[in-house]
């Protein structure tokens, strides 16, 4: 079992906290920037569970005693490069939601949208921030079953107000 | 023999690099991409064989094949391991995915239109068969890492390609979750190897043991948080039924069936290996008994097919940690057995639900009707895997599910108690697929509502099916009839997997020798 300095545990719990903080925003960018800072400190975590640092192994320049445990090391790198690797991709899932829908927003999932309807009282799918492009989700057929009720409703209304 | 062991994983990977090279033609892709998958099925049969017998490996009397990659042996090396249980699964896998790859290519998802061939498709799908085989395989917890990694990665292609903007939120909500869980994953690594200083799992598998039970114990709920993201449980499964369901028929379909398989696997291998209780674990069975009753209810509420489908694989993910939550031999053996059943059967049915949403035009359940009488092959291709998903007899559903009811009973109280959820979540399945049935194959007919976007070949559109999407489907229902026929033999081996895996003795002889 190994030990690590207080410092570290400071800058591994502020990567996390700030991670998760930002994994919990709307924005993708800032989701993106959450990941980013989170593979940071999950491979930090990587690197200093190897222990505390010491000489190069291997290359011959010192003894074996004073070696590095070279294993996370090596972790490290390839979570580096995955984290890397899929940081990118999904930089470019997010340039193209901006081309598509001119924003970047994770929008709520459908299940939620259908639940905001029925609480409204006109029971309008329609999102504060944008909408239209739900058009062509294919569940959304399904979703627009639910302002039949509240339809039904205001036109139940209408006849009143024109009486008057 | 061992070195058979490697090309589960070495075949697809240099298959995807050839579909690369002949990127050009997509005759040639097709062809490598069956070839490919049908020889790694031949040798996760042979690999089964070599495991459940015993002696056909090189030097050891019976047991799991073991590889030393570059000839360093465990703990230091990294081993490829094919037990029972991997090679069981494997095999399955591998079968599946070829079917599913047949059904693909003829719907036409594997190349953009008529004339220019995919160069994306088929490299992907075989990277995604490379990281479910290496994950199956592999005896080590970075590498499974790795594994995961490939396999997401080639995943998260296969959810966004051709996006548009509907597609994009859901491919957006998965590619965020997975990478969630895999940085929990990194994390729960490192601090493994922090407190034991090895990532081999039969290495683990001692050193583990040794640790003071604070720290064993919140090892292995990081572990089951990891994993049980992706095995989409309950409270961890609502990414789920968002996304799988915009996907293409045949993605889903993969999807459905593998990926959340692959977790099961993985909290089957490190709860019996790495970190084995002492009797029924309580958090398990209530882990088990939520995802049952809340996947089963929320499928109930659903009118767009592939929602219910998708909240169907949330509820059955339920009694496979039931069983691994038992975790005697043989609830371990009833887990296995359902994993085996439920791989073939979820897939068959959202290739099904693939079929019907080109007919009909629509996902929506209230707005198909008659399709029975309009097209008496798909109403036959839907009620056998449904009636199989629900456990009537003979199928291999409810073989499956003896299995599981079996291990119940025969464990304490508790066990007992959740084998009741076990029967209620399986009456709520028959109450969904009833529903399904009755509204969209019996009933008025309704006319199939116009394509929305022909040239979107992706997701719904009206009459553009062809044989082969028939067989393929008709082939796996086959092989879930093959199962219930097969089912003395099958669970036999299953049970012998089981003891094995709660001896834990078999593996790590093998691996650190």
């Amino acid at each position: 079992m190994t030990t690590i300095n207080l410092a570290m545990a400071v800058v591994l719990a502020v990567l996390y906290s700030v991670g998760f903080y930002l994994l919990l925003q709307r924005s993708l960018m800032r989701i993106l920037i959450g990941i980013v800072v989170l593979g940071h400190g999950a491979n930090l975590l990587l690197q200093l569970a190897g222990g505390p640092p010491a000489r190069a192994p291997v290359l011959g320049t010192a003894l074996p005693e004073e070696f590095a445990d070279p294993l996370p090391q090596a972790l490290a790198l390839t979570a580096i490069v995955i984290t890397f690797a899929l940081t990118t991709y999904l930089l470019a899932l997010g340039y193209r939601s901006w081309v598509l829908t001119g924003h970047d927003e994770v929008q709520d999932d459908l299940e939620d949208r259908r639940i905001a309807a029925t609480d409204r009282p006109d029971g309008s799918m329609e999102e504060d921030t944008e909408g239209g492009d739900d058009g062509e989700d294919p569940g959304s057929a399904a979703a627009s079953n639910e302002p039949v009720e509240s339809e039904s409703e205001s036109d139940s209304t209408e006849p009143a107000e024109s009486a008057r | 023999m061992s070195t058979l062991v490697t090309l589960p994983v070495l075949l697809p990977i240099l298959g995807a690099a050839l579909t690369v090279i002949f990127a050009r033609s997509a005759r040639v892709q097709r062809l490598i991409g069956i070839v490919v998958l049908a020889a790694v099925s031949a040798v996760a049969a042979v690999l089964l064989v070599a495991a459940d017998r015993g002696g056909v490996a090189d030097h050891q009397q019976s047991g799991p094949v073991v590889v030393e990659l570059g000839g360093w042996p465990a703990p230091v090396g990294i081993v490829l391991v094919a037990d029972r249980l991997s090679a069981l699964l494997l095999l399955i896998s591998t079968v599946v995915t070829l079917a599913v790859l047949v059904y693909a290519i003829d719907q036409r998802i594997s190349d953009y239109g008529r004339d220019t061939a995919s160069t994306t498709f088929h490299p992907i799908f075989l990277l995604l068969s490379t990281g479910v085989s290496l994950a199956y395989l592999t005896g080590d917890l970075f590498s499974l890492f790795v594994a995961f990694e490939i396999m997401l990665a080639a995943s998260y292609v296969l959810i966004t390609r051709r996006t548009n903007a509907s597609r994009i939120r859901s491919g957006m909500t998965y590619v965020i979750i997975s990478l969630t869980s895999s940085l929990l994953f990194l994390t729960t690594i490192a601090l493994v190897y922090a407190s034991t200083g090895t990532v081999n799992l039969a290495d683990l598998a001692g050193k583990v043991a040794a640790l003071p039970p604070g720290l064993r114990t919140l090892l292995s709920m990081l572990v089951i948080v990891t994993f049980g993201i992706k095995a989409a449980m309950v409270p961890l499964h609502f990414w789920l039924p968002d996304s799988y369901p915009n996907a293409p028929a045949p993605v889903t379909a993969l999807f459905a069936g593998l990926l959340t398989k692959v977790g099961i696997y993985a909290l089957l291998r490190t709860q019996t290996l790495v970190f084995p209780g002492d009797g029924p674990s309580a958090v398990l069975l209530v882990l088990a008994v939520l995802t049952m009753v809340v996947g089963a209810l929320g499928a109930l509420a659903q009118n767009d097919l592939n929602r219910l489908l998708s909240f169907l694989l949330v509820s059955h993910i339920g009694f496979m940690l039931f069983g691994l939550a038992v975790h005697d031999p043989h609830g371990v053996a009833g887990t296995a057995l359902y994993v085996v059943h439920h791989i073939t059967v979820q897939a068959t049915l959202f290739l099904v639900s693939g079929l019907i949403t080109r007919r009909t035009g629509t996902v929506s359940i209230d707005q198909m009707g008659g399709l029975a009488r309009r097209s008496p092959i798909l109403a036959i291709l839907f009620a056998v895997p449904a009636l199989t998903l629900a456990g009537i007899p003979p199928t291999s559903g409810f073989v499956a599910k003896l299995a599981l009811l079996q291990a119940g009973a025969g464990g304490t109280v508790g066990t007992a108690v959740v084998a009741g959820f076990v029967v209620l979540a399986s009456l709520l399945t028959l109450w969904a697929v009833a529903r399904v049935w009755l509204r969209v194959f019996w009933g008025a007919e309704k006319e199939p509502l116009p394509d929305a976007d022909p040239t979107d070949e992706l997701v719904v559109g009206t009459a553009k099916t062809s044989q082969p999407m028939y067989w393929a489907t008709a082939a796996l229902i086959a092989v879930s009839i093959g199962i219930a026929a097969a089912a003395g033999p099958l669970s036999a081996v299953t049970e012998r997997a089981g003891t094995d895996l709660i001896a834990r003795v078999p593996y790590l002889e093998a691996v650190l020798g």
